[in-house]
């Protein structure tokens, strides 16, 4: 067959493949494209194909490649997107090969739902021009067939990537037709399968990065090299407050191997700050040389001084808000942030959500509980560095690196090069972690412009104790709880009120809302220049575990059982609502812990384990886990989490199940041990050895992931786990102590409880 | 500067680095063998690990100029094909996800079983927890080493 490549001109392409609900990729990736499977002889595309549509091209030997447009850091997107088109295509799994999408704004348009891989959007979002996508191509490859045969459309059935006609007995494989459906026009309403019929959403496959990552293959930001590329290093702030004075690099470019030694700024004076253009430290000074450890030597003879800043404001331009952000002087300290947190708790904040009367509630209780609950700051704490690599080369910029946002990052190198977008070519690297960091990619207009300085390619790299002090936190939080009992022992009022420094974490549409008469949710803030950021679930990682550490006590003292008094109050939001701004599904809401408490074997907890559930809902799905813990020499032991997801269709169940357990071990780390404390403005915790990250013999001992099967669109899979943990977590804490936990971390740097 | 010759993954390389620069950084920026990671440079995270005569040790602080004749095994010479019996347990149970800790993860654990091939879930975790996996898969880590000590 001759491989005849699309006909259609790029115009007409696009607009074609927009209708379809996407946008053409072409092009290869540095990274040779990754097989399904693993162990069996590669597959590869032959040296032409056909380009059918936004996401997809096929080879005339019958492989397909299916771009995936969201940049990988761990959930799974690069095996459970191309699922989805390859689902609709209906083609044979072990026939496709993947590869990552370059960052095409014009392909991919929406810089929030493009490409961007957080807030557990990827699949949510894509679902539909993923599905369109596959459905788009295959309607092409039945219309040629058709055409080839001369028989109706609608008599041309597929299986596997091979194209049949029944009633001929005439069948020919996805290869042999793609020449002629590249020039089909793309259909704009193409019919989709039955969520009965998937093969292959549904069905686990594995991970189509396995081999190349259990063989140590180049796939990484920090793996990035091209020849002559430099190495680059920063030297930024020790503290939160402080900024560049002088710096003498005399002594540092006389080092062996080192090329120069300057100051960057990574913002022009007066530029308007997108929303994720967060950074403490926007001027930096750069080391670069020849190799790593020559630049890490390099910096450490560099001479900066450094001193505190004013208070200055700044312009953030983002969702159609402009806003002044004042950006406070002064060297903090943690034990002040606590504080104030307590003195702002105990004043009254900015009343959010009303229904009833609860002052008047609150009056004539009978028994009021009322409970504050506060966590630290958090780092991100990615095993891969920030890192980017970038070369300058006049007006034209290459970029590559991990990042969650190309689309937020682009106009902020753009405006700061002052080279049009369409000059910058960002290509997306796997990433050694994300979990919000990466949506913040300042490290990648830095690694710009240190190539533009030196005039080379360059691969800039923080250093671990870069990483863990340039800030972009989860902020530090505090929530108060009140409930008010009748004489009965019924709740007649529900109060919270959550701060933080410096955001609110409250929800205050979420449940308990809308199942008490009488609810008030307040919340308060306080500025810092600790900068802070998207840590996996934001605010929810903290608001989840303080409301159902209260719910629990709560549930305690009115002599319920936690699961039935959760259920009896959703049971009320489901029934009769309080208030219609409640933003979760009580049904689907009370399916999780149905579906955990039949699990878990709720009502017979094996013997000698303490047991703490949760639930919360958030990212438009719905977390329930049952926590078994035995106190082993002081030490919390979990021996098993049950959990109960409801995330809508899940796509890939092995990989979900692994973000859940996941998100199980993260949080019941984070919530042990996670802190970061700062000291007259400097993040005291450097590096692994002061911060401590949870290790296997602190895992739990085996994790039980259960789905809700429903078919509902799916809905968010990597945050929503995540949450709830915290809470569980507290609760067994409580039964096998008697003592409840309020302040994260629960241990600490300590090695027992108590 | 000073010359190197090494002996990695059973071939001869030759190096012209600072004697003080560690393996790892030999091993990424001079040989291109970017499978071992650079996480901590401190040896407490257990990214960088390799084999030095057999035995797993962090490459971050292990000077060039230490290693001597020693055989050294990096992920890229754990077998020919990816087929070690700890990779491959590694892809049955789809381990990974970020995968960037793995490649030490994957070291630190043909070490432990070519020393006791039979651990016990404590000996698992003593050897193991030295490497953190911040995606937290640890229980799949667990359950791949006692598939590959099976076998």
């Amino acid at each position: 067959m001759t491989a005849i490549k699309s006909t259609l001109d790029r115009r007409t392409f696009l607009r074609n493949s927009i209708l379809a609900g996407g946008g053409m990729v072409i092009g290869i990736n540095w990274l040779t494209g990754c097989k399904n499977v693993s162990g069996d002889a590669a597959l590869t595309m032959p040296k032409e194909w056909f380009d059918i549509n936004a996401y997809l091209k096929i080879g005339d030997n019958g492989v397909v490649t299916i771009f995936t447009p969201n940049p990988e850091f761990g959930q799974n997107v690069m095996t459970s997107m191309p699922m989805i088109v390859a689902e609709e295509l209906d083609c044979d799994w072990k026939n496709v090969v993947v590869e990552m999408a370059k960052h095409d704004p014009e392909k991919f348009p929406n810089a929030m739902f493009g490409q961007f891989t957080g807030g557990s959007r990827g699949i949510m979002s894509k679902w539909e021009p993923l599905r369109n996508a596959g459905a788009a191509a295959r309607h092409m490859l039945r219309e040629a067939a058709a055409q080839a045969w001369q028989v109706p459309m609608d008599e041309i059935t597929t299986e596997a990537g091979v194209l049949f006609h029944k009633n001929s007995g005439k069948k020919a494989g996805y290869g042999e037709m793609a020449s002629a459906a590249a020039n089909i026009p793309v259909p704009e309403k193409p019919v989709l399968k039955d969520v009965k019929d998937f093969k292959i959403i549904g069905h686990s496959q594995k991970n189509v990065d396995g081999k190349k990552i259990v063989t140590g293959k180049p796939m990484f930001g920090l793996d990035y090299k091209v020849d002559g590329m430099l190495i680059a290093m920063i030297a930024q702030p020790p503290a939160f407050g402080m900024k560049l004075k002088s710096f003498d690099g005399s002594a540092a470019k006389a080092m062996p191997g080192i090329k120069d030694v300057f100051s960057i700024k990574t913002y022009n004076d007066g530029y308007e700050k997108a929303g994720f253009d967060t950074n403490a430290f926007p001027e930096l000074v750069a080391i670069v040389g020849d190799s790593t450890w020559e630049v890490m030597q390099a910096k450490k003879a560099l001479r900066v001084e450094w001193e505190p800043f004013s208070t200055y404001t700044e312009t953030v331009s983002a969702w159609g808000n402009t806003r002044k952000v004042s950006v406070p002087a002064g060297l903090e300290n943690s034990t002040d942030h606590f504080a104030k947190m307590e003195a702002l708790a105990a004043k009254p904040g900015k009343v959010v959500r009303r229904n009833g009367d609860p002052e008047a509630a609150f009056k004539k209780a009978a028994k009021v509980i009322e409970r504050s609950y506060s966590c630290p700051h958090l780092a991100h704490n990615c095993m891969e560095p920030m890192n980017f690599f970038a070369d300058v080369k006049g007006d034209k910029v290459k970029v590559a690196g991990p990042l969650q946002a190309p689309g937020f990052i682009e106009p902020t190198l753009s405006a700061r090069l002052g080279i049009p977008a369409e000059n910058i070519d960002i290509e997306m690297t796997r990433m050694g972690g994300g979990f919000g960091r990466r949506a913040y990619s300042h490290y990648m207009v830095e690694a710009a412009l240190i190539s533009q300085k030196v005039n080379a390619p360059v691969k800039l790299m923080y250093t671990r104790e870069d990483d863990m002090t340039n800030g972009i936190y989860r902020p530090a939080y505090h929530a108060t709880y009140r409930a008010a009992l009748d004489e009965n022992n019924n709740l007649i009022a529900f109060h919270v009120k959550a701060g933080g420094i410096p955001e609110t974490p409250l929800a205050a549409d979420r449940f308990p809302a809308g199942a008490i008469d009488n609810y008030l949710a307040e919340e308060w803030s306080a500025e810092s220049n600790i900068t802070i950021g998207a840590f996996r679930a934001p605010r929810s990682n903290f608001i989840a575990g303080a409301e159902q550490s209260f719910l629990d006590e709560l549930a305690e003292a009115m002599g319920k059982d936690p699961i039935e008094f959760r259920l009896e109050l959703l049971k009320r939001a489901q029934e009769n609502p309080v208030g219609d701004r409640n933003d979760y599904d009580a049904a689907r809401y009370a399916g999780v812990l149905e579906l955990v408490r039949e699990k878990s074997n709720w009502a017979n907890p094996p013997a000698g384990v303490s047991r703490g559930v949760a639930a919360y809902f958030c990212h438009a799905s719905y977390a329930a886990h049952v926590l078994d813990l035995t106190i082993e020499n002081g030490k919390p032991v979990v021996q098993k989490v049950t959990s109960a997801i409801d995330c809508g269709i899940v796509v890939n169940p092995d990989a979900a199940t692994n973000m859940t357990e996941g998100a199980v071990t993260d949080g019941i780390g984070n919530a042990l041990y996670g802190e970061m404390t700062f000291k007259a403005g400097a993040a005291e915790k450097t590096n692994f050895d002061k911060y401590r990250m949870i290790r296997m013999s602190e895992a739990p001992k085996a994790i039980d992931v259960h789905f809700v099967k429903n078919e509902i669109a799916p809905t968010g899979m990597g945050e929503p786990p995540f949450p709830p943990i915290f809470g569980a977590l507290a609760n067994a804490l409580y039964k096998a102590t008697g003592k409840r936990v309020y302040q994260q971390p629960f241990l600490g740097d300590r090695a027992m409880l108590g | 500067m000073a010359n190197f010759t090494l002996n990695i993954n059973g071939k001869k390389q030759q190096v012209d680095v600072d004697p003080a620069t560690p393996v790892l950084w030999v091993l990424r920026d001079h040989l291109n063998l970017v499978g071992t990671k650079y996480g901590c440079g401190i040896a407490v995270c257990g990214s960088c690990t390799i084999h030095v005569g057999g035995v797993a040790m962090r490459s971050c602080m292990l000077p060039v100029s230490q290693i001597g004749s020693q055989e050294i095994t990096t992920i890229e010479g754990l077998s020919e094909n990816g087929d070690h019996p700890v990779q491959k347990a590694w892809l049955e149970h789809d381990v990974a996800q970020c995968g960037y800790c793995q490649t030490g993860q994957i070291m630190n654990a043909a070490a432990l079983l070519k020393a006791s091939p039979h651990p016990s879930d404590e000996e698992i975790e003593g050897a193991m927890n030295g490497n953190i996996c911040r995606c937290g898969t640890y229980v799949r880590i667990k359950a791949a080493i006692k598939t590959a000590s099976a076998r």
